[in-house]
């Protein structure tokens, strides 16, 4: 369904854009429907990044993202409107995804206004209603509210409300739960494995390994721009590969074993070579380190 | 010896009335112990931790006595708190890396503060280098501005320079919450090296992420909506907890290799009450699925053996 | 709707809008009912010169016998237009450079920079020199027009800091992925958001343009024909008034100068703390 090819970002920096910072170098990757595909990253890595080029928040500097075969970047105009009418993004801070002098529930008119315009007042409700529903929202609860009188929790789950109102076939999640407390982040990432159920697919971009490693069938392990490591998730887990991967695994405080004191965190090599993809099994491709 | 806390509480004062954030709280924390102080927001764990210093001006103390290596401590006090703050007492803040000044090389900074206290920087140069070598950086930091290290150095930074007079209290005010997985391991055994050489003796740390603090902490102290709901040894809380909360609690929390598919994790329904007027007794009942009669009465904070005790009907007392 | 309340509650409340707003107010009703009352032709000449306030002449005359209350009332009907249209255009222009450089970012954003920082430094005496050798007969509008054409940089300055700031954040992301177009998306979430600023920032173009223009009239380089109350300045001082103690000449719009543009930046101080509640006194 939506296809990465190659692509790679490079912001210029300094006057008149003299230097050059590359944010992703050369990832390519595929989404099929009804699948979480996991981007994991440190702050630096790129994750975000990726997401908004594919949310056409971020213009592309070389490859192309296509969806359902269509070229992403090139879009303008209508073939945008429509784009967004199938794709759609939430990311981490709910509170700055409202505009705070206005009621949250404005999101929904923001639709209404740009694909909904026929569709009489009744049963634009009960499409609001329906889709607070599937979310678990109460809708006397969440509706005429300004944001500062909901919770983060609330804000996420009318975010993805928004995007079932548009039914979506796929969604970006960025950061989507980071913002949110331990108890009100399992209730969100059910929601997105709910959704999954019904055909959507999502990219879930996070830090968080055990989040990824709940909600995903395959995972992408990114650093500094580049892919490392990826494939299925049980098999990047459990038996990973690249020294980064491996160093990100140990450093992840459990609940169930201990750290090994002392380990080198700040041990690999600062890698700036191209190390194109290996396949090492089934579904399962390192970069060479 | 080490801090004993009696009782204490402390609101915020509002234009809608008082915040009852901390509502009479009593633990001790020993000498060379790491208590960790867990809880999710709104709980008052960072009101608690701000409360032993005192460092922030909207709090109203009501009730309550700390005693730090047996003297009473102020907490009452602004003024009177400052002769123990930095040397006795220390905090690293939250967002520690935006505590830095950005027009000051570090330096600098770590030289101007120990003046403001009155002492002399030169003789304490030598061990400032030894102790930034042992978190792992290099003394020519002290030469560079905050915005030329990454949030981890900084973080590490600032726990050196919070720790540089051998305070007994220390407490950490979710250190490690924005900082990238590899960065957190290395300031959360930072802390546990402080420790263990002896340039801090009682430690609090105060964050919302449990398996860091089962990595690091020997005891932890699980609150929720301004009152303690359990306290115990970090392997206790974390595989054999008792309260009702905290049982839900790490029944919540995604870990590596628990997948969706296999073992769907479950939430706790409802939100924490508001602490403007909170409703007698027991303040989980309205989320607890054992609630009963006997919890619109606040049970008390009891001892159920090997330093474990919790605040519950059912489960104790 | 309780917030609109809210700020209407504040305001009427607030001393110095209250003073500011007054002082204002009482001169605007002056200007616009003025000329009315007044009984002679603001430039006829037929009164007797330098003579006193009487009945006749509410402020006395001027060195030519023209009659100072009419040309004083018709000169404050100047003002206030050269300060709407002025502060208008300089508004407009500013707002929409800011607004388009903080929301576009990249090579629009350091043009219209560019642009910004040209007429900043443009010295504007001197242009208004060329200006006034080329164009012999002059109005009080082209004196607006010219005025906002050259005070509009500060605020495109000021629009873009905050327009960029708030570009930043998601809920303008959330917009873009509703399918609004730039335009839409800077009138409907990012000027709303800015409202008590983009407010106080005319009232300051208003005052200023008032200002300016009376600057310039008292210096011999304002409007050719009408009457305005920096010509007034400007011809009592040109007539010896100061000397021969013409006090009604020159006093009167020296103060009404003086009190209108005072009372409008203190009507700026307290919308701050009407629209800023960390600022009012509790």
């Amino acid at each position: 369904m939506l296809a990465v090819d190659h692509v790679s970002k490079t912001y210029r920096i300094g006057t008149f854009g003299g230097t050059s910072l590359p944010a992703v170098r050369d990832v390519s990757f595929e989404v099929a429907p009804g699948e979480v595909l996991s981007l994991i990253g440190e702050s630096g890595s790129g994750k975000s990044t990726i997401g908004k080029m594919i949310l056409r928040l971020s213009p592309i500097t070389s490859g192309t993202i296509s969806f359902d075969g269509a070229d992403v970047g090139g879009l303008h105009g209508r073939a945008l409107k429509s784009y967004y009418r199938r794709v759609q993004g939430v990311f981490q801070d709910p509170f700055s995804s409202y505009n705070p002098i206005f009621k949250a529930d404005r999101v929904f008119g923001l639709l209404r206004d740009s694909y909904f315009g026929g569709v009489p007042d009744g049963e634009w409700r009960a499409r609001v209603e329906e889709a607070l529903a599937s979310v678990s929202l109460e809708p006397d609860q969440v509706l005429g509210k300004y944001p500062h009188q909901l919770s983060g929790g609330q804000l996420q789950r009318m975010l993805i409300a928004r995007a079932l109102l548009l039914e979506i076939d796929f969604l970006v999640a960025d950061e989507m739960i980071s913002m949110l407390d331990a108890s009100t982040r399992i209730d969100v990432l059910n929601l997105l494995g709910d959704l999954k159920a019904r055909g959507l697919g999502i990219l879930f971009i996070t830090h968080d390994l055990s989040l990824g490693n709940y909600i995903s069938e395959r995972t992408i392990i990114l650093r500094r721009g580049r892919i490392v490591e990826m494939g299925a998730t049980g098999r990047v887990f459990g038996s990973p590969q690249h020294p980064y991967t491996q160093m990100l695994l140990a450093s992840v405080p459990r609940l169930h074993s201990r750290w090994e004191r002392g380990a080198a965190a700040e041990a690999l090599a600062d890698d700036e070579a191209e190390t194109p993809l290996v396949q090492v099994a089934d579904d399962h491709y390192v970069a060479a380190a | 010896m080490g801090l004993v806390v009696d009782d204490l509480a402390v609101y915020y004062r509002t234009l809608a009335g008082d915040v009852r954030a901390l509502d009479g709280v009593s633990f001790a924390v020993g000498d060379g112990e790491i208590m960790g102080l867990a809880g999710e927001s709104g709980c008052g764990k960072s009101t608690l931790g701000k409360a032993l210093i005192r460092l922030d001006g909207r709090m109203r103390y009501i009730r309550g006595s700390v005693e730090l290596d047996g003297r009473p401590v102020p907490v009452w006090d602004d003024l009177a708190m400052n002769a123990l703050r930095f040397g006795e007492i220390s905090i690293v803040p939250q967002y520690a890396m935006s505590a830095l000044n950005p027009t000051r090389k570090i330096g600098m900074m770590v030289d101007e503060l120990l003046h403001s206290r009155g002492i002399d920087p030169k003789p304490l140069h030598a061990e400032l280098f030894r102790r930034l070598e042992l978190v792992g950086l290099d003394p020519h930091v002290l030469g560079m501005y905050p915005i030329e290290l990454s949030g981890g150095m900084k973080q590490r930074a600032v726990m050196v320079i919070s720790t540089l007079l051998d305070p007994s209290l220390l407490i950490a005010d979710e250190i490690t919450s924005a900082l990238d997985v590899s960065n957190q391991k290395a300031v959360a055994e930072a802390l546990v090296e402080f420790r263990d050489r002896g340039f801090v003796k009682s430690t609090i740390m105060v964050t919302h992420d449990l398996s860091v603090l089962y990595q690091v902490a020997d005891t932890i102290l699980v609150m929720y909506a301004g009152r303690l709901a359990e306290k115990g040894p970090a392997e206790t809380i974390i595989h054999a907890p008792r309260h009702p909360y905290t049982k839900l609690l790490i029944g919540a929390l995604p870990e590596v290799g628990i997948r969706y598919g296999e073992h769907k994790l479950v939430s706790i329904p409802g939100r924490p009450p508001s602490l403007l007027e909170p409703a007698e007794g027991c303040r989980f009942r309205e989320r607890c699925p054992f609630a009963s009669g006997r919890c619109v009465k606040q049970p008390p904070f009891c001892d159920v053996g090997d330093g474990h005790a919790l605040a519950c009907w059912r489960e104790a007392a | 709707m309780k917030q609109k309340h809210e700020v209407l509650y504040f305001a009427l409340r607030n001393r110095k809008l209250q003073v500011g707003g007054s002082i204002v107010l009482f001169f605007l009703v002056l200007a616009l009912l003025g000329p009315a009352l007044a009984q002679h032709a603001p430039l006829a000449y037929g009164g007797p010169p330098n003579h006193g306030p009487d009945v006749h002449y509410w402020f006395g005359t001027t060195a030519f016998g023209q009659d100072v209350f009419s040309q004083f009332v018709e000169g404050l009907r100047a003002g206030f237009l050269v300060g709407l249209l002025g502060g208008g255009i300089a508004a407009v222009v500013g707002m929409s450079i800011g607004f388009t450089a903080g929301y576009r970012g990249g090579w629009i954003d350091e043009l219209l920079n560019m642009l910004t920082n040209v007429v900043l430094v443009i010295p504007t005496f001197a242009v208004l020199l060329i200006v006034a050798a080329y164009l012999t007969v002059r109005s009080v509008p082209i004196e607006a027009v010219f005025i906002g054409l050259t005070s509009w940089p500060w605020v495109a300055r000021a629009v873009r800091a905050q327009t960029l700031s708030l570009t930043s954040r998601e809920f303008i992301d959330m917009a873009r992925m509703s399918g609004r177009g730039a335009a839409k998306i800077i009138a409907t979430e990012i000027a709303p958001n800015m409202s008590s600023y983009l407010f106080m920032t005319f009232i300051l173009l208003f005052g200023g343009s008032i200002l300016a223009a009376a600057t310039l009239d008292f210096i011999g380089l304002g409007p050719t024909n009408g009457i305005s109350l920096g010509l007034m300045m400007n011809f009592s001082v040109l007539n010896a008034a100061l000397q021969l103690g013409l006090w009604w000449w020159f006093v009167p719009p020296g103060l009404a100068i003086m009190l209108i543009v005072g009372g409008l930046y203190v009507m700026n101080v307290g919308l701050d703390e009407v629209f800023n509640p960390k600022l009012r006194e509790m």
